[in-house]
């Protein structure tokens, strides 16, 4: 057994878990937080996608106990006071998901690819980038749809405040 | 109301909990003393059990109990069935082998399970599972259809001699031969349909709780259709009465007709919790999902299409091998037959036509329906055929298949199919124009010059909807009705509450549900809750799969709220007093037409409910109940064209530009079903470019990872042009066809005919890798 202490979404956390305890099934079974899926076993399909430290991440391979100390926002974390985050908000409106079970591991790569780029974004560009992760349902069309948008969104409003 | 009724592009109501991380899917449920179930599964895909030892297992730390086949058969625990019986044409029963939940004597495919481990963590029972020993004694193995029905071909079943399931034949032989003996021009195609994962991103799961106080069992489960879950596991399997078990699909991550079918895994939790006392929770890894998911496909087939002198077709004769893998899953056979052969004349009149489909087991995991199910392979097979055709009698392929289309509506097919309606020219010019297909001869010398190879095809799809009806689908051998029901309750404060036996795994019914009722009543779609997915809320349902949700599950919806309508007219014809035929429901008001007289639609909710006031003789309440059985199969069609570009040095394909224009009848909301047709179309070009599920000759599976399968990803696909064509369905009340198949049905034609066209050689199979088509692009030099 080992000790694991993390700040999750803000708030600081600990738990015991077997050693090899990934950090996935510590995020969901440990801290109940479920947003964060696991559709593989071969780090191929981006459902558990997480930022650690200001990096997104596969939580499915990293051990909890290498966790341990840091920061992780998962995808409960990112609506705040009720108000989805603009990337959730884009998916919503373009219709990027369908059975939703990809979804969370999709929000959190975008928001990730969207601060990265600073809104210099394209069709191609999110394509390329959401290598990492699988979806079944939608075809990728509205995702990427709603990956834009909400670059838009987001990097016209980083101008707007800066102005 | 309109912005939010029929017809209107509504966001989503479920994807809040969804894009919050708060939907809740299977894995996510945990009850008190919940422990975990790991299966030992079978590393050989054809052996004799000769002994369990768990003695060690069963000592490891953590462990509760390891059980295995024999103590499931000695408490009574049935085989898995085949829903869905099928005659031979010498009229013999289909052939069906026993299917143990745990196997007993004999494994036949690798994965088979043949022992769970329930233990504390998931890390002790995978633990213990590798110290169960299983004695094997190794048999041969067969693993493509055809060998399987070689003399001396390894016996899997005792009960199928040579491997054959089934031998049937629809259509007239002796009519097909003929129009072949007297053509003018016969084209010949074999056509291999590939073998495919259906890979919903949420792996299968399930959570058996039994409950020692109450003798009741309840189990979470990813299913499509959870009462039919039920009702094979009371009736068949004998887990419990059907009042002792109660069955719910939660948020189910996709099924694409993988979850449509009861594994053993269902029974087995649900057995072993009582078995150990504890609630038992199972969930597929991504390696398991391979194994042991349902496959799709697997088809090769032998093809005659006769033409007369003017290239009209004057007879079909096919012959197909289908691999349905080790076991008959539950709906396996009426895949290869009445989802399949029925649909071979297309959109084209064709005078004559004979299928002949031989099922054969193999030691592979079962095969059973994926997105499509039998319609996806007799369209490849007709528009690759039409294609090739084309080609030989130097036509274009849009006149050929222009001049063969169904004009007249009703169509009678000589295999069984009576289409309703349908406009095939019409999706066929809206997609000619919009993939700009006279301006294609200018971008392929374009092309040329840099060196590119672009080709351009199309094809024209039509599918059997809505499964449905009853009487028809009996008759065919189908051991279940195919109707839906559904309950509208109306509460005292006019919220709604619609129990539709429909389950949604994506598709977004508690959105186009709502949207039904809100366009009739009035009320705002968020006072409108849609409840599927629990047998104890929803008395009864036949689930979702073969695009059956809106044309058999809204039906039923609108059957109950026309019965709900008609008491809230009467109670409201007696408050306003006012006459029954005058009164109008509009915009969440109920009027008496002509007059200022109204009523708010909660107002009449509330009389029904503190019934003081109610016309003499009425029972309080406002809740009415629906079942719909409709009168004929819905038939979406469409045409789909596909531009692609193939890199010569490198056998790599792009697509340049994919163009769908379907017809779906009456859409609820176009923006859900645009989705839909989306992800259709991925997975139709993922079976086409990347995809194929392989076996080495031992029966191992090569592609047992997202390493070795390949899924579509963002970058393998473009972005696609959509367009509907709508000529409402007459053979049901909302004039709905369905659209959740199309696009995995139409797409593989027309991107393996846009490739042939590219390379100039037809020889060409799915799925086409840049090896496979560089290989081909140098034959043809
Ligand atoms: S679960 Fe982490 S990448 Fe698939
Ligand atoms: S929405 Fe179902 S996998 Fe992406």
């Amino acid at each position: 057994m080992a000790k694991v202490k993390l700040t999750v979404n803000g708030r600081a956390v600990s738990g015991d878990c077997e050693e090899r305890m990934l950090l996935v099934h510590f995020i969901r079974e440990k801290l109940g937080l479920t947003g964060t899926h696991v559709g593989c076993d071969t780090t191929q399909c981006g459902t558990c996608v997480v930022d650690m430290d200001g990096k997104s991440v596969k939580s499915c391979t990293i051990l909890a106990v290498q966790a341990s100390g840091s920061s992780v926002t998962t995808i409960e974390g990112l609506a705040a006071n009720g108000e989805l985050h603009p990337v959730q908000a884009a998916f919503k409106e373009h219709h990027g998901l369908q059975c939703g079970f990809c979804t969370p591991g999709m929000v959190m790569t975008a928001v990730d690819m969207i601060t990265r780029h600073g809104g210099q974004l394209d069709e191609q560009t999110v394509r390329r980038e959401l290598e990492g992760n699988i979806c079944r349902c939608t075809g990728y069309h509205n995702i990427v749809k709603a990956v834009l948008s909400a670059n838009a969104e987001m990097h016209g409003g980083a101008k707007q405040a800066a102005e | 109301m309109g912005v939010e009724g029929v017809g209107a592009r509504v966001a989503r109501k479920e994807d809040r909990r969804f894009l919050t991380g708060k939907g809740r899917y299977t894995d996510d449920m945990v009850v008190p003393g919940m422990k975990y179930g790991y299966f030992v599964r079978s590393p050989h895909a054809h052996a004799k059990i000769k002994s369990i030892d768990n003695s060690t297992a069963k000592t490891m730390p953590g462990v509760i109990d390891v059980l295995d086949g024999k103590q499931l058969l000695a408490d009574g625990i049935g085989n898995l069935i085949c829903g869905w019986m099928i005659h031979s044409k010498d009229g013999s029963p289909m052939k069906m082998g026993a299917w143990r939940p745990l196997a007993v004597e004999t494994v036949r495919y690798v994965g088979d399970a043949v022992a769970i481990v329930v233990a504390d963590s998931l890390g002790e029972a995978r633990d213990a599972a590798e110290a169960v020993v299983v004695d094997y004694e190794e048999l041969p193995t067969v693993i493509e259809a055809v060998d399987a029905l070689k003399p001396g071909a390894p016996q899997i079943h005792p009960e199928a001699a040579n491997n054959l399931i089934f031998d049937w034949e629809i259509g007239d032989a002796a009519a097909a031969d003929q129009a072949i003996a007297e053509a003018a021009h016969v084209t010949e195609v074999d056509i291999v349909n590939n073998r495919l994962s259906p890979n919903a991103m949420e792996p299968r799961a399930t959570l058996g709780i039994y409950d020692a106080g109450e003798d009741h069992f309840t189990c979470y489960t990813t299913s499509q259709n959870p009462h039919l879950a039920r009702l094979v596991m009371s009736a068949f399997y004998n887990v419990a009465p059907e009042n002792k078990l109660r069955v719910i699909a939660p948020d189910v991550g996709g099924g694409f007709g993988s979850k449509i079918y009861i594994y053993p895994e269902e029974v087995i939790c649900l057995w072993a919790s009582k078995k150990t006392g504890v609630p038992v929770k199972w969930t597929a890894d991504r390696t398991e999902a391979f194994l042991t998911d349902a496959h799709g496909r697997d088809h090769v087939s032998k093809v005659k299409m006769a033409f007369d002198k003017d290239h009209r077709i004057i007879g079909l004769k096919v012959d197909t091998i289908a691999n349905l893998g080790a076991y008959m899953s539950l709906f396996s056979s009426c895949v290869p037959t009445y989802l399949y052969a029925t649909l071979l004349s297309g959109q084209y009149d064709i005078p004559a036509i004979h299928a002949n489909v031989r099922t054969v087991y193999t030691n592979t995991a079962p095969v059973d329906a994926y997105r499509g199910a039998g319609r996806p392979e007799a369209t490849y097979l007709l528009e690759r055929t039409m294609e090739t055709a084309a080609r030989e009698l130097g036509v274009s392929p849009a006149e050929l298949r222009r001049k063969n289309f169904i004009r007249v509506f009703p169509h009678q097919t000589p295999v069984i199919l009576n289409y309703d309606a349908g406009d095939y020219e019409a999706s066929l010019d809206a997609a000619m124009q919009a993939a700009d297909w006279n301006g294609f001869a200018a971008r392929k010398a374009e092309a040329e010059r840099r060196g590119m190879k672009r080709g351009i095809g199309m094809s024209c799809y039509i599918e059997a909807c809505g499964l449905a009806p009853s009487q028809a689908v009996g008759s065919l051998g189908a051991g279940v009705g195919l109707w839906e029901s559904a309950e509208v309750r109306v509460n005292a404060v006019g919220t709604v509450e619609v129990l539709t036996g429909s389950h949604s795994h994506g598709q977004g019914h508690e959105t186009t549900f709502a949207q039904l009722v809100a366009g009739r009543l009035g009320v705002p779609i968020d006072s409108i809750s849609i409840v599927h997915g629990d047998t104890d809320k929803v008395q009864m349902g036949m689930g979702t799969y073969g695009s059956r949700s809106g044309a058999v599950g809204m039906s039923a919806v609108a059957k109950a709220l026309d019965k709900v309508e008609a008491k809230a007219k009467k109670i409201a014809a007696h408050l306003m007093e006012a006459d029954e035929s005058d009164i109008v429901i509009e915009n969440g008001e109920l009027k008496v037409a002509g007059t200022d007289k109204t009523l708010p639609w909660f107002q009449v909710a509330l009389a029904a409910y503190t019934a003081h006031n109610l016309p003499a003789g009425m029972e309080p309440g406002l809740k009415e109940t629906a079942f719909y059985d409709p009168s004929n199969f819905t038939f979406p069609a469409g045409c789909y064209i596909c531009e692609v570009e193939v890199d010569p040095e490198t056998g790599t394909t792009e697509i340049i530009q994919f163009v769908a224009a379907d017809d779906f009848g009456n859409i609820i909301n176009p923006m859900i079903v645009e989705g839909q047709v989306h992800g259709g179309i991925a997975q139709g070009i993922g079976q086409a470019l990347l995809e194929g599920v392989h076996y080495d000759e031992n029966g191992q599976l090569l592609t047992a990872s997202y390493m070795d399968y390949a899924m579509p990803r963002a970058a393998d696909l473009p972005s696609f042009k959509i367009s509907h064509q709508n000529t409402p369905c007459p053979s049901n009340p909302l004039g709905i066809k369905g659209c959740g198949e199309a696009g995995a049905i139409g797409s593989p034609p027309a991107l393996m005919n846009a490739i042939t066209d590219a390379i100039g050689n037809n020889m060409l199979t799915m799925p086409a890798t840049p090896q496979k088509v560089w290989m081909a692009a140098q034959a043809t030099h």
